[in-house]
């Protein structure tokens, strides 16, 4: 019997004939900017993200210093809008996102699958040049005489039209979002097609790896929410430039509709940062508790039933608008805490009667379920209407979607520390790694409690000074000594990124890791694999590596070695 | 409709454990929700109407299930890592699957949603009902003040960001509230009344405030609406009935007047205005 299928992706994505070591394209820059491989395109985009999260940081570090105290002068009031609009902006639509999506998608989801590249290569290329022209787009509105755009991430209509907002920032964010939202889409197309159609032989629906499960549904709820962005955002430039009246009363228009069009986006949109990062922890916590993932079933329809739900509670941000139904958008929102705890419980589950090695990756993803947690259950309260009246627009809120988010940036920093060794075939080091591991998880911790507590207080969001309530003083100061631990971390990350240059390899599978990106060379050769394991199940390459020890349901015995790798789960 | 008529299978021990185990669980349960005031404020406060306390108490069942849960999770988190953290290269027993336990999860969540629910639907009932009532207060915001109105009398309060104009309002009345804006979206929120709602361009937006308390409470805008959205402050005064009945009469038309011309004339052209008050209500 052989197990193991010599050069199977050999032919179809190249007509030409020649063996795949023979590629002597051009090297250096040039090889950057024409590259179609999806691990040099994953790659730009990681490092291109991570840029981004520490401009994005940056900005947050000198709104939580203007914070420091009630009178602050650091900034200008105009400046301070300037700064958390273009904070919250890159950090969701040039950090998170593509950070996740595209980054580590690009690279791991073509390798976990079998696949030798995306569906589409160059329309991958098209997505990270248009995603990095997006980004310098709306970046550069800081160089304009108005200054970058100030009108908060969001955008509300009628604060974002040309009499309110009039500078050339406010276009150049609306410009770069149309790109980047672009090139989201695309890597949507790409990554359905990918996942649908170039999947190795054996590896079925069900022997898809969460990771690769989470992006299928984050790329599918991407081609649902992304394009209504575009539709608003252009009717938002149509409002200002040409005279429309769609988002203003004056002309007969609905304020209020920006908001449905960009909540509608909005809301699938957490889920479309979110899911990604669900899919690394859930590999993390299997792979560095030695177990199967725990339920991988029950994960599944947990995902796709967020997906679900997520597209329809997009008004309990609008709780307070007063022109919405309250009792639905309420039950819905309640309602996406079921599938939410199920996988909480799964990723427990995963770890019990394991094994489980505190590596820097699976302390970052243990620092993912604490601080997810948090964010979770404070959620909860917001999705109840009385509630979200309460803290609406206050720093409950604020702190509600930091924990949450923050708990995106451990997650893909496990994501980080678990895949870079397969991405460069090198380690990172782990002393930095735990080290920064406790200034991000205590940071984010010490960041984000005061917050709720002056949300509870009745701190609004968005405020450059509180002159009248100098009580809120102390807590801020707390605050940003949390934020300052966090940018810490993030230097930490950078240093340990200098100091292990090229000094500890890897070697194919450093975490006797499950699936089958861990069966192929680190880094993978041009197009990935020179052979495949049989693909039984979702971890391939554990199969291969431990064929006497299959994944068991309950009350199933464990019968060492008396099954062969390849039975371990019947097909679907 | 049909009856099961079986008897009983005999009470088995893991029946039993869990009888005594729903006796351990809804004893202190069921003297948590009969001793309403001793569970715990979670930061937030009862504040000054009669929606805020409601909404309070909702706080309270919300937090204290969060707590329950959250604390329940968080031991289960430490034991897996504490319990099951690796000790050689042992390669434990690959389990994947355990239904009951998985439907258990699935299920309880569910029942627990509804719960928080039924909880909202009460208390949002509450939040949201607008009875008749006499007094009609028109609360109009802009970039970036507040101007309160009065139908059917000429009382008027205008101002601007720091000049914090107040609205009063008789206790123990239901007052109704008319909100809307002249220009962009602008949030009236009142900490002491644990509420807010938009102020939206071309909508009206009607709610009741109940105050069942007297005094001064701070007011702030909260949705972002341009430069001086930090300072667009405001303040509620609620006084008694007879004290408001003077207050109203205190306004004629020339002082109305006055006040809007006063209003107006003031740029905010400075990051702090002028401290005075722009109103003339005789208080």
């Amino acid at each position: 019997m052989t197990d193991v299928l010599e050069h199977p992706l050999d032919v179809p994505e190249h007509g030409d004939g020649h063996l795949h070591d023979e590629h002597h394209g051009p090297s250096g820059l040039l090889k950057w900017i024409t590259t179609t491989d999806h691990k040099i395109i994953g790659l730009s985009y990681t490092v291109t993200s991570v840029i981004m999260l520490v401009i994005g940081g940056l900005f947050a570090e000198i709104i939580r210093a203007q914070l420091a105290t009630p009178n602050g002068t650091l900034v200008s009031l105009s400046q301070y809008n300037e700064l958390f609009t273009m904070h919250g902006s890159v950090m969701i639509y040039l950090f998170a996102g593509p950070f996740a999506f595209a980054g580590l998608a690009n690279i791991i989801v073509p390798i976990q699958i079998g696949a030798p590249d995306m569906a589409f290569p160059r329309l991958n290329a098209l997505s990270y040049w248009l995603y990095l022209t997006g980004s310098i787009t709306m970046l550069a509105g800081f160089f304009t005489a108005g200054g970058a755009a100030n009108f908060g991430w969001v955008a509300y209509a009628p604060l974002s039209n040309s009499i309110n907002t009039p500078g050339a920032g406010a276009d150049l964010w609306i410009g770069g979002l149309l790109l980047t939202g672009f090139s989201a889409i695309f890597t949507g197309v790409n990554l359905c097609a990918t996942i649908f159609y170039l999947r190795a032989p054996g590896m079925t629906m069900f022997r898809m790896p969460i990771f690769t499960w989470n992006m299928l549904v984050t790329g599918i709820l991407i081609l649902l929410a992304f394009p209504v962005l575009t539709a608003g955002l252009i009717m938002l430039y149509c409002d200002r430039h040409f005279g429309t009246h769609i988002y203003s009363v004056a002309g007969g228009g609905v304020p209020v509709l920006w908001q449905h069009i960009f909540w509608f986006w909005g809301h699938p949109e957490v889920y479309i940062l979110a899911l990604p990062f669900f899919g690394m922890v859930t590999e993390i916590i299997a792979v560095f508790s030695r177990k199967p993932v725990f339920g991988y079933k029950g994960m599944i329809f947990a995902t796709l039933s967020i997906a679900a739900l997520s597209l329809g509670v997009w008004a309990h941000h609008m709780f307070t608008t007063g022109v919405v139904l309250l009792p639905f958008f309420s039950i819905m929102s309640l309602l996406i805490a079921v599938p939410t705890g199920i996988k909480i419980f799964n990723w427990i589950g995963t770890m019990w009667r394991g094994e489980v090695w505190f590596s820097t990756a699976m302390l970052m993803a243990l620092g993912f379920l604490v601080t997810f947690l948090i964010g979770g259950l404070t959620g909860i309260y917001l999705a109840s209407p009385p509630l979200d009246f309460f803290t609406h627009d206050t720093y409950f809120v604020v702190a509600h979607f930091h924990s949450v988010v923050m708990a995106l940036v451990l997650g893909g920093m496990g994501g980080l520390y678990y895949w870079g060794p397969k991405i460069t075939g090198y380690l990172l080091n782990e002393r930095i790694g735990k080290a920064q591991f406790w200034f991000l998880f205590i940071g984010t911790q010490v960041f984000t409690l005061p917050q709720y507590l002056l949300g509870l207080d009745g701190m609004p969001r968005r405020i450059a000074v509180y002159p009248r309530d100098p009580q809120w003083k102390m807590l801020n100061d707390w605050s940003s000594i949390g934020a300052a631990m966090i940018g810490l971390s993030t230097l930490l990350f950078v240093v340990n990124v200098a100091v292990s240059w090229k000094k500890y390899p890897a070697g194919d599978n450093p975490w006797d890791a499950q699936t089958l990106e861990w069966f192929t060379t680190s880094p993978p050769p041009h197009h990935n694999f020179y052979r495949l394991p049989q693909i039984r199940s979702e971890r391939p390459t554990w199969d291969y590596n431990h064929p006497e020890h299959r994944s068991l349901a309950h009350g199933d015995h464990d019968d060492h070695g008396a099954q062969a790798p390849g039975e371990t789960v019947p097909a679907p | 409709m049909e009856i099961s008529t079986l008897p009983p299978q005999g009470v088995t021990t893991r029946t039993r454990r869990w009888r005594r185990l729903r006796k351990v669980v809804a004893l202190p349960l069921a003297a948590l929700a009969l001793a309403g005031c001793t569970v715990p404020s979670f930061g937030a406060k009862q504040g000054a109407t009669k929606t805020s306390r409601s909404t309070y108490h909702l706080w309270q069942g919300f937090s204290l299930g969060a707590a329950i849960i959250g604390g329940f999770v968080i031991l289960l988190i430490l034991y897996a890592v504490i319990r099951y953290r690796r000790k050689g290269d042992n390669i434990p027993r690959q389990s994947q699957y355990h239904l009951p336990l998985e439907m258990l999860y699935t299920v309880v969540p569910i029942i627990i949603v509804f719960g928080l629910f039924v909880a909202t639907i009460v208390v949002e009932n509450q939040v949201v009902a607008d009875p008749k009532t006499n007094v009609t207060i028109n609360v109009n915001a802009f970039q970036w003040g507040w101007k309160f109105s009065y139908p059917g009398t000429s009382a008027v309060v205008v101002g601007q960001t720091t000049q914090a104009p107040e609205m009063v309002m008789p206790v123990n009345t239901d007052v109704h509230i008319n909100l809307t804006s002249t220009d962009v979206i602008h949030g009236f929120y009142v900490k002491e009344f644990n509420f807010s709602r938009y102020a939206l361009p071309g909508i009206r937006n009607q709610f009741t405030l109940h105050a069942v308390q007297t005094g001064t409470f701070f007011g702030q805008c909260t949705q972002l609406c341009g430069l001086y959205h930090s300072l667009m402050y405001f303040k509620v005064k609620v006084v008694s009935p007879s004290q408001y009945a003077t207050w109203i009469a205190g306004f004629t038309d020339a002082t109305t007047a006055q006040a809007a011309s006063k209003a107006t004339s003031q740029q905010t052209s400075s990051l702090v205005p002028s401290k005075s008050t722009a109103s003339s209500g005789a208080n």
